[in-house]
Protein backbone atom coordinates (compact mmCIF):
# COMPACT_ATOMS: atom_id res chain seq x y z
CA UNK A 1 0.00 0.00 0.00
CA UNK A 2 1.29 3.33 -0.48
CA UNK A 3 0.84 6.55 0.92
CA UNK A 4 2.10 9.81 -0.16
CA UNK A 5 2.28 13.23 2.06
CA UNK A 6 3.15 16.29 -0.16
CA UNK A 7 2.85 18.20 2.88
CA UNK A 8 6.47 17.19 4.50
CA UNK A 9 8.75 20.52 3.46
CA UNK A 10 11.47 20.11 5.95
CA UNK A 11 14.65 20.81 4.40
CA UNK A 12 13.10 21.14 0.91
CA UNK A 13 14.68 23.44 -2.14
CA UNK A 14 13.21 25.61 -4.37
CA UNK A 15 10.34 26.85 -2.22
CA UNK A 16 11.27 31.02 -3.05
CA UNK A 17 11.57 33.50 -0.46
CA UNK A 18 9.10 33.98 3.10
CA UNK A 19 6.74 36.60 2.61
CA UNK A 20 6.47 38.71 6.14
CA UNK A 21 2.49 39.58 6.48
CA UNK A 22 1.43 42.11 9.20
CA UNK A 23 -0.28 41.43 11.98
CA UNK A 24 -4.07 41.21 12.05
CA UNK A 25 -4.19 40.33 8.37
CA UNK A 26 -6.29 36.98 8.90
CA UNK A 27 -8.44 36.45 5.49
CA UNK A 28 -7.60 37.61 2.00
CA UNK A 29 -10.80 36.45 0.43
CA UNK A 30 -14.31 36.65 1.49
CA UNK A 31 -15.06 33.12 1.51
CA UNK A 32 -11.91 32.17 3.84
CA UNK A 33 -13.59 33.07 7.37
CA UNK A 34 -16.18 30.48 6.27
CA UNK A 35 -14.24 28.02 5.40
CA UNK A 36 -12.10 28.14 8.57
CA UNK A 37 -15.43 27.75 10.65
CA UNK A 38 -16.62 24.97 8.39
CA UNK A 39 -13.94 23.17 9.13
CA UNK A 40 -14.15 23.76 12.87
CA UNK A 41 -17.61 22.82 13.37
CA UNK A 42 -17.32 20.16 11.55
CA UNK A 43 -14.23 18.72 13.31
CA UNK A 44 -16.59 19.45 16.72
CA UNK A 45 -18.65 16.91 15.44
CA UNK A 46 -16.92 13.62 15.84
CA UNK A 47 -17.26 12.43 12.69
CA UNK A 48 -13.66 12.16 12.07
CA UNK A 49 -10.82 13.65 14.06
CA UNK A 50 -7.76 16.14 13.89
CA UNK A 51 -5.26 13.55 12.48
CA UNK A 52 -7.47 12.05 10.20
CA UNK A 53 -7.97 15.62 8.98
CA UNK A 54 -4.46 16.27 8.82
CA UNK A 55 -3.85 12.81 6.46
CA UNK A 56 -7.04 14.16 4.38
CA UNK A 57 -5.20 17.26 3.60
CA UNK A 58 -1.15 16.17 3.31
CA UNK A 59 -2.64 13.18 0.82
CA UNK A 60 -4.46 15.85 -1.69
CA UNK A 61 -2.35 15.30 -5.27
CA UNK A 62 -2.59 19.27 -5.55
CA UNK A 63 -1.46 20.44 -2.34
CA UNK A 64 1.39 22.00 -3.22
CA UNK A 65 -0.57 24.31 -5.48
CA UNK A 66 -3.48 24.85 -3.54
CA UNK A 67 -3.50 27.88 -0.94
CA UNK A 68 -3.61 27.31 3.19
CA UNK A 69 -7.79 27.42 3.09
CA UNK A 70 -8.41 25.74 0.18
CA UNK A 71 -6.32 23.15 1.46
CA UNK A 72 -8.46 22.74 4.61
CA UNK A 73 -11.55 23.40 2.37
CA UNK A 74 -10.53 19.96 -0.45
CA UNK A 75 -9.63 18.14 2.64
CA UNK A 76 -13.04 18.95 4.42
CA UNK A 77 -15.21 17.91 1.25
CA UNK A 78 -12.93 14.86 0.74
CA UNK A 79 -13.83 14.41 4.49
CA UNK A 80 -17.41 14.37 3.69
CA UNK A 81 -17.32 12.35 0.90
CA UNK A 82 -15.61 9.52 2.00
CA UNK A 83 -18.07 8.90 5.09
CA UNK A 84 -21.23 9.52 2.70
CA UNK A 85 -22.15 12.83 4.40
CA UNK A 86 -22.25 15.15 1.90
CA UNK A 87 -21.45 14.01 -2.09
CA UNK A 88 -19.91 15.77 -4.89
CA UNK A 89 -23.08 16.80 -6.57
CA UNK A 90 -25.06 18.16 -3.36
CA UNK A 91 -22.30 20.93 -3.37
CA UNK A 92 -22.97 21.46 -7.20
CA UNK A 93 -26.61 21.83 -6.44
CA UNK A 94 -26.05 23.78 -3.65
CA UNK A 95 -28.60 22.13 -1.68
CA UNK A 96 -28.97 18.75 -0.09
CA UNK A 97 -30.04 15.70 -2.01
CA UNK A 98 -30.24 12.69 0.28
CA UNK A 99 -31.16 12.10 4.32
CA UNK A 100 -28.59 12.74 6.24
CA UNK A 101 -26.41 10.11 7.99
CA UNK A 102 -26.87 10.91 11.55
CA UNK A 103 -22.97 12.52 13.07
CA UNK A 104 -22.29 12.49 16.90
CA UNK A 105 -23.02 15.84 18.03
CA UNK A 106 -23.88 19.45 16.50
CA UNK A 107 -21.69 22.21 17.73
CA UNK A 108 -24.43 24.94 18.47
CA UNK A 109 -23.31 28.52 18.97
CA UNK A 110 -23.87 29.15 22.75
CA UNK A 111 -21.01 26.39 22.71
CA UNK A 112 -18.70 27.82 20.98
CA UNK A 113 -16.83 29.70 23.48
CA UNK A 114 -15.89 26.79 26.04
CA UNK A 115 -15.51 24.15 23.19
CA UNK A 116 -13.05 25.92 21.81
CA UNK A 117 -11.90 27.16 25.65
CA UNK A 118 -11.13 22.98 26.52
CA UNK A 119 -9.93 22.15 22.97
CA UNK A 120 -9.02 18.24 23.05
CA UNK A 121 -6.38 17.35 25.19
CA UNK A 122 -4.33 14.47 23.90
CA UNK A 123 -2.57 13.96 27.25
CA UNK A 124 -2.96 10.49 28.78
CA UNK A 125 -2.80 8.71 32.29
CA UNK A 126 1.18 7.04 31.82
CA UNK A 127 0.35 3.42 31.60
CA UNK A 128 3.46 2.16 30.92
CA UNK A 129 6.96 3.60 31.94
CA UNK A 130 9.20 5.71 29.25
CA UNK A 131 11.76 4.11 27.86
CA UNK A 132 13.84 6.93 27.43
CA UNK A 133 15.49 9.59 29.73
CA UNK A 134 16.27 13.10 29.79
CA UNK A 135 19.93 13.53 27.54
CA UNK A 136 19.81 9.53 26.47
CA UNK A 137 20.93 9.57 22.91
CA UNK A 138 18.23 7.74 20.06
CA UNK A 139 18.00 7.35 16.65
CA UNK A 140 15.06 8.05 14.48
CA UNK A 141 13.34 5.15 12.38
CA UNK A 142 14.15 5.10 8.81
CA UNK A 143 10.65 5.75 6.14
CA UNK A 144 8.74 5.86 4.48
CA UNK A 145 5.74 4.74 5.70
CA UNK A 146 2.50 3.30 4.40
CA UNK A 147 0.44 5.84 6.25
CA UNK A 148 0.16 9.22 7.88
CA UNK A 149 2.88 9.74 10.35
CA UNK A 150 4.69 13.05 12.17
CA UNK A 151 7.88 11.99 11.79
CA UNK A 152 9.51 14.39 8.94
CA UNK A 153 11.55 13.01 6.65
CA UNK A 154 14.48 15.14 7.40
CA UNK A 155 15.34 13.30 10.50
CA UNK A 156 14.69 9.98 9.08
CA UNK A 157 17.65 7.66 10.65
CA UNK A 158 19.27 10.68 12.24
CA UNK A 159 21.06 10.73 15.55
CA UNK A 160 19.81 13.47 18.45
CA UNK A 161 19.02 13.38 22.17
CA UNK A 162 16.12 13.40 24.25
CA UNK A 163 15.49 17.05 25.58
CA UNK A 164 12.35 16.79 26.78
CA UNK A 165 9.59 13.99 28.54
CA UNK A 166 5.42 15.16 27.72
CA UNK A 167 4.10 12.22 29.16
CA UNK A 168 1.79 9.88 26.82
CA UNK A 169 0.02 11.09 24.09
CA UNK A 170 -2.50 9.99 21.41
CA UNK A 171 -0.63 8.11 18.83
CA UNK A 172 -1.12 10.28 15.79
CA UNK A 173 -0.31 7.42 13.29
CA UNK A 174 -2.79 5.24 14.44
CA UNK A 175 -5.47 7.63 15.25
CA UNK A 176 -5.10 8.82 11.62
CA UNK A 177 -5.72 5.66 11.07
CA UNK A 178 -9.17 4.74 12.89
CA UNK A 179 -7.30 2.52 14.99
CA UNK A 180 -8.07 4.57 18.38
CA UNK A 181 -5.44 6.27 20.48
CA UNK A 182 -3.15 4.09 21.74
CA UNK A 183 -1.05 6.61 23.89
CA UNK A 184 3.13 6.79 23.81
CA UNK A 185 5.14 8.45 25.35
CA UNK A 186 6.15 11.86 23.63
CA UNK A 187 9.39 13.27 23.53
CA UNK A 188 11.16 16.88 22.44
CA UNK A 189 14.07 14.89 20.80
CA UNK A 190 17.33 17.69 19.43
CA UNK A 191 19.44 17.20 16.42
CA UNK A 192 22.74 19.28 15.72
CA UNK A 193 22.28 21.18 12.56
CA UNK A 194 24.86 19.24 10.86
CA UNK A 195 23.72 15.85 11.79
CA UNK A 196 20.68 16.78 9.35
CA UNK A 197 22.28 18.95 6.89
CA UNK A 198 25.45 19.14 5.00
CA UNK A 199 25.44 22.91 4.77
CA UNK A 200 27.07 25.54 5.95
CA UNK A 201 23.97 27.72 7.10
CA UNK A 202 23.25 24.58 9.91
CA UNK A 203 26.19 24.87 12.04
CA UNK A 204 25.47 26.50 15.47
CA UNK A 205 21.97 25.50 15.29
CA UNK A 206 19.86 22.64 17.31
CA UNK A 207 16.57 21.39 15.48
CA UNK A 208 13.65 19.78 17.40
CA UNK A 209 11.22 17.59 16.93
CA UNK A 210 8.33 16.02 18.94
CA UNK A 211 8.31 12.30 18.50
CA UNK A 212 6.49 9.62 20.13
CA UNK A 213 8.40 6.47 21.26
CA UNK A 214 7.61 4.44 18.19
CA UNK A 215 9.93 6.32 16.12
CA UNK A 216 13.22 6.17 18.89
CA UNK A 217 15.14 3.52 18.62
CA UNK A 218 18.47 3.62 21.37
CA UNK A 219 21.61 4.95 18.90
CA UNK B 1 -14.45 29.74 -4.00
CA UNK B 2 -17.52 32.15 -2.74
CA UNK B 3 -20.07 30.03 -4.50
CA UNK B 4 -18.68 26.90 -3.72
CA UNK B 5 -17.96 27.61 -0.07
CA UNK B 6 -21.61 29.10 0.21
CA UNK B 7 -23.15 25.80 -1.42
CA UNK B 8 -21.14 23.89 1.19
CA UNK B 9 -22.63 25.93 3.97
CA UNK B 10 -26.07 25.30 2.70
CA UNK B 11 -25.69 21.59 2.38
CA UNK B 12 -24.14 21.24 5.67
CA UNK B 13 -27.31 23.19 7.53
CA UNK B 14 -29.93 21.79 5.74
CA UNK B 15 -28.31 18.44 7.06
CA UNK B 16 -28.23 19.88 10.48
CA UNK B 17 -24.86 19.47 10.99
CA UNK B 18 -23.57 22.85 11.12
CA UNK B 19 -25.54 25.71 13.01
CA UNK B 20 -24.77 28.94 11.14
CA UNK B 21 -24.63 30.64 14.22
CA UNK B 22 -21.88 28.79 15.44
CA UNK B 23 -20.08 29.35 12.39
CA UNK B 24 -20.45 33.06 12.98
CA UNK B 25 -19.33 32.89 16.62
CA UNK B 26 -15.83 30.73 15.46
CA UNK B 27 -15.40 33.28 13.05
CA UNK B 28 -15.78 36.53 15.50
CA UNK B 29 -13.90 34.57 18.04
CA UNK B 30 -10.61 34.69 15.77
CA UNK B 31 -11.28 38.08 14.00
CA UNK B 32 -11.92 40.09 17.69
CA UNK B 33 -10.89 37.69 20.62
CA UNK B 34 -8.13 35.16 20.51
CA UNK B 35 -4.91 36.89 18.41
CA UNK B 36 -1.61 37.99 19.77
CA UNK B 37 -2.05 40.10 22.11
CA UNK B 38 -3.34 37.28 24.03
CA UNK B 39 0.37 36.30 23.93
CA UNK B 40 1.94 39.58 24.47
CA UNK B 41 0.20 39.83 28.06
CA UNK B 42 1.87 36.36 28.88
CA UNK B 43 5.11 37.93 27.78
CA UNK B 44 4.84 41.18 29.34
CA UNK B 45 3.35 39.68 32.60
CA UNK B 46 6.83 37.49 32.34
CA UNK B 47 8.96 40.47 31.94
CA UNK B 48 7.84 41.74 34.95
CA UNK B 49 7.45 39.25 37.14
CA UNK B 50 9.91 36.46 38.53
CA UNK B 51 7.43 34.37 39.35
CA UNK B 52 4.98 34.28 36.98
CA UNK B 53 8.31 34.00 34.63
CA UNK B 54 9.23 30.70 36.66
CA UNK B 55 6.02 28.93 36.54
CA UNK B 56 5.23 29.93 32.40
CA UNK B 57 8.99 28.21 31.90
CA UNK B 58 8.10 25.35 33.89
CA UNK B 59 4.45 24.88 33.23
CA UNK B 60 3.49 26.86 30.61
CA UNK B 61 -0.65 25.85 30.07
CA UNK B 62 -1.06 26.32 33.73
CA UNK B 63 0.57 29.51 33.42
CA UNK B 64 -0.82 31.02 30.28
CA UNK B 65 -4.47 29.48 31.90
CA UNK B 66 -4.10 31.57 34.63
CA UNK B 67 -4.82 34.58 32.61
CA UNK B 68 -7.70 33.05 30.93
CA UNK B 69 -5.83 31.65 27.78
CA UNK B 70 -6.30 28.20 27.15
CA UNK B 71 -7.88 25.23 24.84
CA UNK B 72 -8.03 24.71 21.02
CA UNK B 73 -4.13 23.98 19.51
CA UNK B 74 -2.81 25.50 23.04
CA UNK B 75 -4.16 22.20 25.18
CA UNK B 76 -0.21 21.23 25.80
CA UNK B 77 1.82 24.42 25.88
CA UNK B 78 5.56 24.67 26.23
CA UNK B 79 7.20 28.41 26.56
CA UNK B 80 10.65 29.28 25.64
CA UNK B 81 12.83 32.40 26.42
CA UNK B 82 15.28 34.19 24.09
CA UNK B 83 18.34 35.29 25.34
CA UNK B 84 21.90 37.22 23.99
CA UNK B 85 23.39 33.88 23.47
CA UNK B 86 20.22 31.83 22.23
CA UNK B 87 17.01 32.33 20.06
CA UNK B 88 14.60 29.89 19.42
CA UNK B 89 12.34 29.91 16.40
CA UNK B 90 8.94 27.97 15.84
CA UNK B 91 7.78 26.18 13.03
CA UNK B 92 5.27 23.61 11.69
CA UNK B 93 7.24 21.65 9.07
CA UNK B 94 4.26 18.99 8.36
CA UNK B 95 0.89 21.17 8.16
CA UNK B 96 0.34 24.31 10.44
CA UNK B 97 0.61 24.15 14.07
CA UNK B 98 0.36 27.11 15.91
CA UNK B 99 -0.81 28.31 19.48
CA UNK B 100 -4.11 29.67 18.78
CA UNK B 101 -5.01 30.81 21.91
CA UNK B 102 -2.13 32.81 22.52
CA UNK B 103 -1.52 33.79 18.80
CA UNK B 104 -4.62 33.46 17.11
CA UNK B 105 -4.89 32.70 13.32
CA UNK B 106 -1.47 31.67 12.06
CA UNK B 107 -0.33 33.98 9.27
CA UNK B 108 0.00 32.88 5.72
CA UNK B 109 3.89 32.66 5.96
CA UNK B 110 4.23 30.43 8.63
CA UNK B 111 1.37 28.02 6.97
CA UNK B 112 3.42 28.11 3.52
CA UNK B 113 5.97 26.20 1.50
CA UNK B 114 9.53 28.79 1.83
CA UNK B 115 9.30 29.36 5.60
CA UNK B 116 8.27 25.42 6.85
CA UNK B 117 10.71 24.38 3.96
CA UNK B 118 13.65 26.85 4.84
CA UNK B 119 13.95 27.79 8.14
CA UNK B 120 14.52 23.90 9.53
CA UNK B 121 18.33 24.31 7.21
CA UNK B 122 18.72 27.97 6.99
CA UNK B 123 17.14 29.65 9.95
CA UNK B 124 19.69 32.83 9.57
CA UNK B 125 18.94 33.05 6.00
CA UNK B 126 14.91 33.26 6.69
CA UNK B 127 15.21 35.78 9.69
CA UNK B 128 16.95 38.21 7.16
CA UNK B 129 14.19 38.25 5.38
CA UNK B 130 12.29 39.29 8.51
CA UNK B 131 14.77 41.90 8.90
CA UNK B 132 16.68 39.97 11.99
CA UNK B 133 20.15 39.37 12.52
CA UNK B 134 21.64 38.01 15.43
CA UNK B 135 25.00 38.55 16.82
CA UNK B 136 27.48 35.96 15.34
CA UNK B 137 27.69 32.66 17.61
CA UNK B 138 24.07 33.17 18.86
CA UNK B 139 22.53 29.68 19.47
CA UNK B 140 19.65 29.32 17.00
CA UNK B 141 16.96 26.35 17.90
CA UNK B 142 14.49 25.90 15.98
CA UNK B 143 11.29 24.35 17.44
CA UNK B 144 9.47 21.89 15.19
CA UNK B 145 5.70 21.30 16.23
CA UNK B 146 5.24 17.61 14.93
CA UNK B 147 2.72 16.31 17.57
CA UNK B 148 0.55 18.04 19.95
CA UNK B 149 2.94 20.71 22.26
CA UNK B 150 2.25 24.00 21.51
CA UNK B 151 5.36 26.34 21.94
CA UNK B 152 5.23 30.18 23.08
CA UNK B 153 8.47 32.03 22.21
CA UNK B 154 9.34 34.68 24.96
CA UNK B 155 11.02 37.87 23.12
CA UNK B 156 14.13 39.36 24.55
CA UNK B 157 12.96 42.66 26.67
CA UNK B 158 13.82 45.48 24.79
CA UNK B 159 16.13 47.73 25.89
CA UNK B 160 14.75 50.97 27.58
CA UNK B 161 11.60 49.69 28.51
CA UNK B 162 12.44 49.74 32.37
CA UNK B 163 9.82 51.67 34.18
CA UNK B 164 7.36 50.75 31.36
CA UNK B 165 4.06 48.90 33.01
CA UNK B 166 2.68 45.65 31.57
CA UNK B 167 0.30 47.36 29.08
CA UNK B 168 2.91 49.52 27.66
CA UNK B 169 5.48 46.37 27.57
CA UNK B 170 2.92 44.33 25.83
CA UNK B 171 2.48 46.62 22.96
CA UNK B 172 5.90 46.46 22.63
CA UNK B 173 5.55 42.21 22.14
CA UNK B 174 4.83 41.34 18.12
CA UNK B 175 3.25 38.67 17.11
CA UNK B 176 6.32 37.53 15.00
CA UNK B 177 8.28 38.28 18.20
CA UNK B 178 6.80 35.39 20.10
CA UNK B 179 7.25 33.01 17.13
CA UNK B 180 10.66 33.47 16.66
CA UNK B 181 10.64 34.78 13.23
CA UNK B 182 10.91 39.10 15.00
CA UNK B 183 12.25 40.62 18.08
CA UNK B 184 10.40 42.78 20.45
CA UNK B 185 9.70 46.60 19.17
CA UNK B 186 11.79 49.15 20.80
CA UNK B 187 9.58 51.49 23.24
CA UNK B 188 10.23 54.35 20.62
CA UNK B 189 9.41 52.27 17.66
CA UNK B 190 5.94 51.30 19.21
CA UNK B 191 4.49 54.51 19.05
Amino acid sequence: MSYASHADLGGKRGCGAVVPEREGELFHEAWEPRALALTLAMGATGAWNLDMSRAARETLPDYAELIYYRIWLAALEKLLRERGLVLPDEIAAGHSLRSAPPIERVLAAADVARTLATGTPTQRPATASARFSVGQRVRMRDGPFPHHTRLPSYAWRKRGSIERLHGMHVFADAHARGDGEQPQWLYTVSFDGVELWADASARGVTISIDAWEPYLEPA
Amino acid sequence: MDLRVRALETVLAEKGYVDPAALDALVDTYQTKVGPRNGAKVVARAWTDPAFREWLLGDATAAIGSLGFSGRQGEHMVAVENTPSRHHLVVCTLCSCYPWPVLGLPPTWYKSAPYRSRVVRDPRGVLAEFGVTLPEGTEIRVLDSTAEIRYLVIPQRPAGSQGLGEEALAALVTRDSMIGAGLALAPTAAR
